[in-house]
């Protein structure tokens, strides 16, 4: 088989800035920068003790730099900026009185906002650096009961919610990005489904960055009450930057007795040039807990940009009979690195979970599966399933898997298979014997690879999903 | 419709066809036939545009074209097909979608109407009943799971749905039973017409009673030895082909004999 090279990527569509007027605190992080910023957001008392404690834990804290299979030059945690919000009036009774400039970004995104022109079926909450911009069909959704809003909104309309909730699935103390997160998060989605009701539509959150200096850190906590069921969708872009912009985000998921929380990603953050210059650090902690019997919380996400990602969405499955599921694409090409995969938690009893990961890696890119298994004593007759496979794409790419696995009664079960596979000459020769294009070819058996993933989409991700990532590996073989 | 001229070709600097003349007309059948080794399988692939395969002289043209010029893909929506002889499996791609891909694309190049999946599942059911395909093959990965007589078929179904104006067969009667090879052959058959040409590569005479060629080459060492009509095929099945090495004053080998 001859070599198979790189030989250039298509422009990255989303690497425009909006030019928009900003308020933005000064770079550096202390104490006082953590006050700063609960009192921009007019924070209840004990808003601001939780960010604090946040902040002294990840004083005491290190960066995980041994563990994880990815480099990165030391990043200043002074150097940032901590809170970088569009300048606009506070409250936003209406989307007239949203910055026309704002709503622009969004439309050219895809993602438009005003009422005439709203995606059918999904309600989205945009989120502009540090702050959410709108939130769309909210009265809709309203009048099932569901709260869907912006994080800060929350604090100020739902206290008893966001305090019952925040932090009991991760902790202020759980990682150093968690513990950065939790001290200085702007905003976010807050999305609550009351007992017995099936969200009429899909939610979603769009996050942009746009501030070169800025990082984002943003929160996101979904709880399902008994019974209830919710689809929620991410997606994010940001701008084309020399420099590396940190993103340490937190997502909470809790799921009581009988509930559903399906929550899919589709990550294309800048991922840097070719040369690994720019792009973003997505640095994310996702955890869900099933805390009541026979809940379930599925987890769908294609990896598409970031200089480097880690992230390990993950499921605590403390509920008798509750299910976890992770399926993920992750993509790294040119000098990318992402050490992803997922922690399956089984505390209750017949707990099931299912594992699918499908890395594919192209350039010098490195991609790293980590995913964790544990059985606890008392989660008996418990399942898992796990699939690692891997395709490289040339010759310089690598792919690694690193299954932990701990067991701790002699009822349960777990399996684990992986493969590492190339797209061979022959396979592009006999697509290509039939008329297809290299390019199509490429795209045709990597989206096959991808299937059981893309299968969990939502039917506009799953598009979406698959025409990202014929973009991302144009002319990745040659 | 081809003339291949002098054709030389080798694969890692390994020298396998030593200068190839050929002439192919429309609406004939020409029978490739030879031992193990002797460059029938590789003269398939070299027609195909294979990238292993370095082509160091001669040059062949296909409608009035340089063949040799053209990438893969732009061969086959030419009408250029290729028959495999082992058929590669294409994982989480239906058949159905990789077969409305390829056709679309070439109604495409020659500027015809693109086929959305419900009317290019009709026209697929029908060509499935050439090859006595069940449906279910359709929505199942490209050959994953497929016994050898299924990929062969698929691989006419292929052609079917293709419309190649030239077809080459490499080994398509190698694995098959005599049930399958019959559904092979009569496919091909009620494909052919005086407007297409196709060129059957095989070891042995077997499928060339269901395919009866107007013309069968010989080739061993990398060169033609012998031509003529199709009774040769018989003589060489009676005969094996130590008998041309022979006849060429070449030592005769066991290597590469005929049954």
């Amino acid at each position: 088989m001859s070599t198979t090279e790189i030989l250039a990527n298509r422009e990255y569509k989303y690497g425009w800035v909006t030019d928009i007027e900003s308020e933005t605190i000064p770079r550096g992080l202390s104490e006082d920068t953590v006050r700063l910023i609960s009192a921009k957001k007019n924070e209840p008392e004990w808003m601001l003790e939780f960010r604090l404690k946040a902040y002294r834990n990840w004083l005491k804290m290190e960066e995980p730099r041994r563990w994880p299979n990815i480099t990165f030059p030391e990043v200043n945690y002074q150097d940032i900026v901590y809170y970088s919000a569009p300048k606009q009036k506070a409250a936003k009774a209406s989307l007239d009185e949203v910055d026309p400039e704002l709503l622009r970004t969004f439309e050219k995104l895809g993602i438009p906002l005003s009422e005439q022109k709203q995606l059918a079926g999904v309600a989205v909450d945009a989120v502009f650096d540090s702050v959410s911009v709108a939130t769309t069909y909210k009265e809709k959704l309203k009048k099932h009961g569901v709260i869907f809003c912006s994080f800060s909104e929350a604090v100020q309309e739902h206290p008893q919610l966001v305090r019952k909730y925040l932090g009991s699935v991760v902790p202020t103390n759980d990682n150093f990005y968690a513990a950065l997160n939790s001290a200085v998060f702007s905003d976010g989605s807050f999305c609550f489904i009351p007992k017995g009701v099936h969200c009429p539509m899909e939610l979603s959150t769009y996050f942009r960055i746009n501030n070169s200096e800025s990082g984002q850190f943003e929160r996101t906590l979904i709880v399902a009450e008994e019974g209830a069921y919710v689809s929620y969708l991410e997606g994010c872009t940001a701008p084309k930057f020399d420099r590396n912009q940190l993103h340490a985000a937190v997502v909470e998921l809790v799921a009581l007795e009988n509930a559903e929380i399906k929550y899919s990603t589709v990550q294309n953050w800048y991922a840097g040039d070719e040369e690994g210059r720019g792009g973003i650090y997505n640095f994310v902690t996702k955890r869900g807990k099933c805390a009541g019997a026979n809940s379930k919380i599925s987890w769908t996400q294609v990896e598409t940009g970031s200089a480097i990602t880690w992230k390990y969405p993950s499921c605590i499955l403390q509920g008798d009979n509750s299910i976890g599921e992770f399926y993920s694409v992750a993509l790294t090409n040119h000098a990318q690195q992402a050490d992803t995969g997922t922690k399956m938690i089984h505390l209750g009893k017949n707990t099931r979970s299912t594992i699918i990961s499908k890395g594919i890696s192209a350039g010098h890119a490195n991609n790293s599966y980590r995913g964790l298994v544990k059985i606890m004593p008392k989660a008996e007759n418990s399942r898992n399933y796990t699939q690692c496979d891997s395709m490289l794409i040339g010759s310089n790419a690598g792919a690694n898997t690193f299954p932990y696995i701990e067991v701790m009664n002699n009822t349960s079960q777990v399996e684990h298979e992986a493969s590492t596979s190339r797209i061979s000459e022959e396979q592009l020769f006999y697509l290509m014997q039939r008329g297809i294009s290299q390019e199509d070819a490429v795209s045709l058996i990597i989206n096959g690879f991808c299937k059981d993933v893309f299968l969990q989409l939502p039917m506009e991700f799953a598009v979406e999903a698959t025409r990202l990532l014929g973009l991302k590996l144009e002319g990745a073989v040659g | 419709m081809l003339e291949i001229r002098n054709l030389h070709a080798s694969v890692d600097g390994n020298e396998i066809l030593k200068g190839i003349n050929l002439r192919v007309n429309k609406g004939e059948v020409h029978a490739i036939m030879g031992p193990n080794g002797s460059g029938k399988s590789t003269l398939a692939k070299v027609l195909a545009g294979h990238p292993q395969y370095e082509v160091t002289a001669g040059e062949v043209i296909y409608d009035g074209k340089n063949l040799l010029e053209m990438s893969p893909d732009e061969r086959a929506r030419e009408g250029v097909f290729m028959a495999f002889q082992y058929p590669i499996e294409v994982p989480g791609v239906s058949n159905a979608q990789f077969l409305r891909l390829a056709y679309n694309e070439k109604q495409k190049h020659q500027g015809e109407e693109e086929l959305d999946p419900l009317e290019f599942k009709d026209l697929l059911t029908e060509k499935a009943r050439l090859v006595e395909m069940d449906a279910s093959f359709m929505t199942r990965s490209v050959n994953e799971g497929f016994s050898g007589g299924e990929k062969k078929r698929n691989e006419i179904l292929q052609m079917a749905v293709l419309d190649p104006k030239l077809s080459v067969l490499d080994e398509t009667d190698s694995g098959l039973d005599i049930d399958a090879l019959r559904i092979v052959a009569e496919g091909v058959n009620k494909l052919h017409d005086p407007q297409k040409a196709v060129i059957v590569v095989t070891h042995y005479q077997r499928l060339l009673n269901y395919i009866i060629p107007d013309f069968v080459h010989v080739l061993s060492g990398g060169r033609i030895v012998k031509e003529g009509g199709k009774e040769l095929a018989l003589e060489l099945e009676e005969k094996g082909y130590d008998w041309l090495k022979n006849e060429n004053g070449k030592p005769a080998t066991t290597a590469g004999s005929a049954k």
